[in-house]
């Protein structure tokens, strides 16, 4: 491995000085910018996480509030029989066991069928997690009473954050992250070099998994309040991926382009029109996939180098990373 | 010629549905040798190929190599156990460039490389195969010929005991032929063992030392391709009854 070599140190010392500037925040703005933070950091682990496995793959994955809600509920359970980061480790076990599940039994499945398949699998968690409240526990609803501040989620999701880039970092220079570029190229290549398919789409999955858990376990202090259809609501899984297309998931910093403008956006539309909120989603959805089908860095890689790729760009007219 | 048996067929099977694509297939390949797997279209020739590089799996029947049996394993692990191929219709890795190509080959071998090792080699191999100046375009840009050469060059990387060639000479130009045939030529002089499934005669008569002619799923002749071009059967078998 290349650990001590320039190309490698330079980033992470940038990367090390950036998010150490950003630890800083809570000292330098109000609560309702740090509640902004919150968003922004959260959204940005949840779309680089599923860009990780999504991006090289074109696997669209609707499972994102799957593993959020794991994480949450975990929180939620154990938030107060247990201290916090044995809870975080117990969630993250949780989000594991079950990413694997459902890798085994569905990476196989391409193109929509995976797409309706991990849709699917967000109301099931659902509705098996209501059953599971009413007929065995008989409350709906739980209560999140810990002794975590606003700031204590954003520095421990700023952690998770910079975790994550490290891991995507050294991932995008390994033979596994490189074994799943050639299998969204071509599966079939791909097997007849070698590579265990099924076995390298299963472990991304999972990785990504783990953050979107641990995010929603980070998060689950937040509500204070959660049931069944606040933690596995559908649309963050939309949500995240409409910001890592629109940033492009091919790249490691790509969806945080994405998060940023997105974030914002949906601060405001929330907080302008909460009544149509959902259909002006659909519209900034539509409009990002014909626009900018390769993401905001599509749009930079396309400028930077018109010449080179001008054979390729027909081939690429399809909506960035999509899902057939 | 060396009489070492390298891959062993025996009572191959494999049907779509009502359709027996390959019918009690049965041949051996010889350590060392070109061997053409010829027919009419739709004979089950590439099916043949298919089951041998586990792209599919078979009904029936057994596939051996080097003492191995590696019947119905895993594409992933028919590869590891010596096995190259190339596909009738090209597959590069479109937006990869050609030394990533490569690399892919070597990656995840039995013995494989990675980071400088792999780019040096990777470099070497594309010079064998005359594509060392295009070593950074991705493959997608790459004129056929170059496509084919770099699938090739895949195939390879992977230090393959035997190599499977579907149809790789098809679609080139007189010359590029010359040039393919000139390639596949200095293969067999390093000691790969190749089966090719070819149409072209030129290179039929020039690098088979053997030949399995199949039709309708079946095996219709084994023999120097000499034999098997003169055979009535296989005469019948492209032409008609009146030409036997």
């Amino acid at each position: 491995m290349s650990m001590l070599k320039p190309d490698f140190i330079k980033p992470v010392g940038l990367g090390a000085v950036i998010f150490a500037a950003l630890a800083f925040m809570p000292t330098l703005v109000d609560s309702y910018y740090m509640s902004l933070a919150i968003s922004v950091v959260s959204f940005a682990i949840l779309a680089t996480a599923w860009s990780m496995f999504s991006g090289p793959t074109r696997y669209i994955s609707l499972a994102t509030v799957v593993f959020f809600g794991i994480g949450a509920y975990t929180v939620a359970v154990l938030g107060e029989v247990l201290p916090f980061p044995l809870v975080l480790v117990c969630a993250g076990l949780a989000g594991t066991v079950i990413a694997l599940l459902v890798g085994f039994s569905t990476l196989r499945l391409a193109g929509v069928y995976f797409v309706i398949f991990t849709f699917g699998l967000t109301e099931l968690v659902r509705q098996v997690v209501s059953w599971y409240e009413v007929n065995v526990t008989r409350e709906m609803g739980r209560y999140v009473f810990l002794d975590i501040t606003q700031n204590d989620i954003y520095w421990q999701l700023l952690a998770l954050f910079a975790v994550l880039l490290v891991t995507g970092f050294i991932l995008g220079r390994s033979r596994l992250g490189f074994a799943l570029r050639i299998i969204g190229e071509d599966e079939t290549v791909a097997k007849h070099c070698g590579i265990d398919v099924t076995r390298v789409k299963v472990a991304l999955f999972v990785l990504s998994a783990l953050f979107m858990t641990l995010t929603g376990a980070i998060m689950a202090p937040r509500w204070t309040y959660i049931d069944p259809v606040i933690a596995f609501n559908p649309m963050l899984s939309f949500q995240v991926v409409i910001m890592a297309l629109l940033g492009g998931p091919r790249r490691l910093l790509g969806p945080l382009l994405g998060v940023i403008p997105l974030t914002l956006l949906f601060e405001v539309l929330t907080a302008s029109f909460p009544n149509h909120f959902s259909i002006l989603l659909g519209c900034v959805f539509m409009v990002i996939v014909y626009l900018l089908p390769g993401g905001v860095v599509g749009l930079y890689e396309k400028y930077r180098a018109p010449k080179k790729r001008v054979l390729a760009t027909d081939q690429n007219a399809e909506p960035g990373g999509n899902a057939a | 010629m060396n009489t070492e048996i390298l891959l062993s067929i025996s009572g191959l099977h494999k049907a779509f549905g009502g359709l027996i694509a390959v019918n009690q297939m049965q041949f051996d390949v010889h350590q060392g040798e070109i061997l053409g797997l010829l027919g009419p279209n739709g004979s089950g020739k590439t099916t043949v190929m298919n089951l041998i590089s586990g792209a599919l799996q078979s009904n029936d029947g057994k596939v051996v190599i080097s003492g191995k049996d590696i019947t119905n394993l895993p594409a992933h692990k028919i590869s590891h156990s010596g096995i190259a191929r190339t596909f009738q219709l090209v597959r590069v890795l479109p937006d990869l460039d050609c030394v990533e190509n490569i690399e892919a080959g070597l990656a995840y071998r039995t013995k494989p490389l990675w980071g400088d090792a792999a780019h040096a080699a990777a470099l070497e191999l594309l010079d064998r195969i005359g594509l060392s100046k295009q070593a950074h375009i991705p493959a997608g840009d790459l004129t056929y010929i170059d496509q084919k050469r770099l699938e090739l060059g895949r195939a390879l990387a992977l230090q393959p005991k035997l190599l499977l060639l579907d149809e790789w000479l098809a679609g080139l130009n007189p010359s590029e032929l010359q040039d393919g045939i000139a390639l596949v030529r200095k293969l067999k002089n390093e000691g790969l063992t190749i089966i090719m499934v070819e149409h072209v005669m030129d290179a039929i008569r020039s690098l088979c030392d053997r030949c399995v002619v199949m039709n309708a799923g079946a095996k219709i002749a084994d023999g120097t391709p000499d034999e098997v071009l003169s055979d009535p059967e296989v005469v019948r078998a492209y032409l008609g009854d009146s030409h036997a």
